[in-house]
């Protein structure tokens, strides 16, 4: 059993303590917008913010994430105002498949609220997600569009 | 808001559609347009014709058999049929038929195939006439409502106009008389010149859920008492499960079954997808792997190496005058060998399928960019007929060629087969993946080149040995023996015809088809073959003392529109000024897909090994752009899955198996390796061409060719990552 906070609410989920987060997220608390990608934290397909930090959650354990802030792509939109990152997404029509872009928004607005303002290569070093259909440019300018509004 | 919609995954509202469908599907077989008797959407709303539903409230709701798979391919249909409607845009939402309702239909959506950048240029045309019965039809309801001559009316934005009259109405209002006409015979389709819709950049109709976590993948169905499933295949392709100690499991949290998967594979079955792959890793398995455990990445190099000698026997797919004569008589020659890898397509989301089988029925949910090739796996698994099956698509987290293939929905149905009245939800983890793709072919190429003594190109020899995809998996379109796709970006002649004049050309393909299952990888044959000829052309410009854009352009009088794309892109990054100090330029052509393509590349290099890509310019004439928003996506896109190719994408055989086996071992480009492209389209209309898949095979030999520009060396291998080259 395992007592997790996601998105405001209070989870008790029967995982073995030792369950990636993803899976813990997607399968016992049914929130299947974070996406399995690799497994090893190398794609980004399962970011979600803990404390508010980007963070890939199939390299972080059930237990290790218990008793903290846990936000997933469900949890970004307060109420029915979407966040900015995902109204920019709409705007610029950023997904192509989509599958690896609840990872690449989670990546986003956590840089965004680092760095408000951030320059190409404050972008190149946070944003290492993998996008295989090759969004990387609509990804780019939308994060410009976003500081500069 | 235009949206398209998921297939319902509650399966309680799921049944209940279906019957509502199926009641409407009885009354109209016969008929396929419709008829007199009216065939009903699910909603009770009336088809006009077989593509198009309109409501009372005139939404309206396009059909698309094709998949979408973040290619853009269903806003561009739906653009296709709303063009012809004449209805209002942002009214159109759009949905899938199952392929199981348009086998009871005759047919009567189509072909649902989704590759060869095939979606939009080979059913455009029917579609198109799709939306314009439609029309016809709603035309006819409203003059016969007002009794005017129909030719009086006219329809524009879902409202239809007597103009004599002064009276209107809306397509919602006539839809349910004009269900009941007969439809026209024939329409006609509107001039290009007269489009509204088409070639313009409209907003896909697929993104909102895609930002929110809402949209359902494959990966996320749901169905009740559902259990999930993690698979393991014989990692030495061709081998067998000898045996499996399910005791070894036994008792392990969640896990509620172990079963065999035909003779090949074994998977466990629990409430949830984590329990069932950490209980697959612990679960012994003896394989057989039989004689393929032999094969290695150099047997297979050494045995393609044996192909490129002209004493072995070889496949003509392009052929004038007498290149070997030529060659033996010129003046100077030159000669190089090239390789491509394996690639693996690696689908950001994982191969998986969900399966229902009952003794009746047996239903299927996935992403899948063949929704009937899936419902004859599906079919063919579940030994039950046509009438008992159906797949419904869900979004695919990516396809590239990958989930045109339907091995993954047949493991789904065969394990929920020894599971009957059970939901299993089979997912394949990353390094299941890695080890059972089907992989881009695995080719060698040899060219020879021959000058006369004023250094004009005489003869060309282009002799490639490799692996065939449609040996595999299409044999009935061989043509005696030879595969004719191997020669895309070379050919003859059609759709990725050769766009150099040489007085004596051959090429010529030894087939050679290791165990490594190949397949459609996008791009396909275009890749390598666009690598190897256009670092060749550069190879022989450099050996004529000639600009490599000039040499080209020389040889290309009788192939104007390849050149048009190539001047387009030469002209955008200013290749006849100088670059800026220290970066270097790189340029390439090929037509693939109906389309004519070309990049140019500016890049610098430090050490030797660093490679910086500061630039890419990329032109396409697809003939018609239907939306130029998506067609500057894929051309994007094309270049980061061409490029992520050329640095990592190499799968290497070891003891019969791959040995890449997730992202650490088979990298892809991140954004910070990525510069923006510059897309230039140059439709030049009258035919119809592909776009996603093009483009990239310009990508790699763009770059490589501005290598040599910077270091003096040839790089006839791929990926560059085993050549200890990397990005800066």
């Amino acid at each position: 059993m395992a007592n997790l906070t996601i998105n405001g609410k209070t989870f008790t989920l029967d995982v073995e303590p030792d369950t990636p987060l993803l899976w813990a997220i997607r399968e016992n608390a049914g929130l299947t917008g974070t996406k399995y990608g690799c497994g090893i934290a190398q794609c980004g397909a399962c970011t979600i913010h803990i404390d508010g930090v980007a963070t890939r959650s199939c390299g972080v354990s059930v237990s290790e994430a218990a008793g903290k802030k846990i936000t997933t792509i469900e949890g970004l939109a307060s109420g029915n105002a979407l966040h900015k990152v995902q109204e920019a997404w709409i705007a610029q029509d950023v997904p192509q498949c989509g599958y690896c872009q609840s990872g690449m928004i989670m990546a986003v607005a956590a840089l965004l609220t680092e760095k408000p303002k951030p320059t190409d290569a404050d972008i190149d070093e946070a944003i290492t997600n993998i996008c295989r259909c090759g969004t990387f440019q609509q990804v780019r300018e939308a994060i410009h569009t976003i500081a500069s509004a | 808001m235009n949206k398209h919609v998921s297939p319902r995954l509650n399966r309680r509202a799921f049944v209940i559609g279906t019957a509502a469908v199926g009641a409407g599907l009885a009354i109209g077989l016969d008929l396929p347009f419709g008829g007199p008797a009216v065939v009903r959407a699910a909603d009770g709303s009336p088809e006009i014709g077989a593509w198009v539903v309109v409501r009372p409230d005139d939404t309206i709701v396009i059909r698309i058999a094709r998949s979408e798979m973040g290619q853009g391919s269903l806003t561009g249909l739906a653009q296709l049929v709303a063009e012809e409607l004449e209805c209002d845009w942002s009214k159109v939402s759009t949905e899938y038929p199952t392929p199981g309702q348009s086998v009871a239909r005759k047919r009567v959506w189509g072909d649902f195939s989704t590759g060869g950048s095939r979606g939009i240029r080979s059913s455009q045309d029917y579609v198109r006439k799709g939306g314009a019965t439609a029309r016809v039809m709603l035309i006819q309801a409203a003059a016969e409502a007002w009794k005017v001559p129909a030719s009086e009316c006219t329809a524009t934005n879902s409202v239809i106009t007597h103009a004599p009259s002064g009276k209107t109405t809306t397509y919602g209002k006539v839809a349910e008389a004009a269900a009941k006409l007969t439809p026209p015979a024939d329409v006609k389709l509107k001039d290009p010149k007269d489009w509204k819709l088409i070639g313009k950049g409209v907003k896909r109709l697929d993104t909102a859920d895609k930002t929110t976590g809402a949209m359902i993948y494959g990966i996320d169905v749901k169905l009740p008492s559902m259990l999930n499933a993690a698979i393991k295949d014989c990692p030495v392709f061709g081998g067998k499960v000898k045996s499996f100690d399910e005791a070894k499991i036994a008792g392990m949290k969640g896990v509620k079954k172990v079963v065999k998967v035909g003779d090949t594979a074994v998977a466990v079955v629990a409430d949830t997808w984590w329990q069932a792959k950490t209980a697959l890793e612990a679960l012994p398995i003896v394989w057989d792997e039989g004689d393929n455990a032999k094969v290695s990445s150099e047997s297979i190099a050494k045995w393609l190496s044996e192909g490129l000698d002209d004493a072995q026997p070889a496949y003509v797919g392009n052929k004038n005058g007498d290149a070997k004569a030529a060659i033996a008589a010129a003046a100077k020659k030159i000669e190089a060998v090239y390789s491509y890898p394996y690639q693996n397509h690696a689908t950001m989301e994982p191969m998986n399928a969900t399966a229902l089988y009952t003794a009746d029925k047996c239903e299927v949910w996935c992403g899948t960019q063949n929704g009937e090739a899936a419902f004859a796996a599906t079919l063919e698994a579940s030994g039950l007929p046509a009438e008992k099956c159906d797949v419904h698509k869900v979004m695919p987290g990516g396809g590239f060629g990958r989930r045109g293939q339907t091995d993954y929905v047949r493991q789904a149905v065969m394990i929920a087969k020894q599971m009957p009245g059970t939901p299993i939800k089979l997912l394949w983890s990353r390094e299941e993946d890695m080890a059972h793709g089907r992989y881009h072919p695995i080719t060698q190429c040899k060219m020879t080149g021959a000058f006369d003594a004023n250094n004009n190109l005489v003869a060309l020899h282009y002799r490639l040995s490799g692996q065939s995809i449609l040996f595999s998996l299409r044999p009935e379109a061989l043509q005696n023996g030879m595969d004719p796709a191997a020669f895309q970006g070379v050919a003859q002649t059609g759709e990725a015809a050769f766009g150099y004049s040489v007085p004596n050309l051959l090429i010529e393909h030894a087939m050679r088809n290791p165990h490594v299952p190949p397949g459609f990888w996008r791009g396909v044959n275009v890749n390598h073959n666009a690598i190897y000829m256009e670092c060749f052309m550069d190879e022989l410009a450099q050996a004529a003392g000639q600009d490599p854009l000039e040499f080209r352009r020389k040889l290309m009088g009788n192939h104007p529109k390849h050149l048009a794309v190539l001047n387009a892109v030469a002209e955008k990054i200013g290749w006849s000024t100088p670059a800026p100090q220290g970066v270097y330029r790189g340029i390439a052509q090929v037509m693939g897909y109906g389309s004519y393509v070309a990049g140019a590349a500016e890049i610098s290099v430090t050490d030797g090994n660093k490679i910086k890509v500061h630039r890419i310019v990329a032109s396409t004439d697809p003939g018609y752009i239907v939306n130029p928003a998506q067609v500057e996506r894929q051309i994007a896109g094309s270049f980061v899955y061409g490029l992520s190719a050329l640095f990592y994408g190499g799968c290497t055989v070891k003891d019969g198996k791959i040995e890449q086996t997730n992202f650490d071992t088979y990298n892809s480009m991140r954004i910070n390796e990525m510069p923006k492209v510059e897309s230039v389209m140059v439709p030049s209309g009258g035919f119809w061409g592909g776009v996603g898949e093009p483009t990239i095979g310009v990508a790699a030999p763009a770059v490589l060719n501005a290598y040599f520009a910077a270091t003096g060396k040839r790089i006839r291998s791929v990926p560059l990552r085993d050549q200890n080259i990397t990005f800066a």
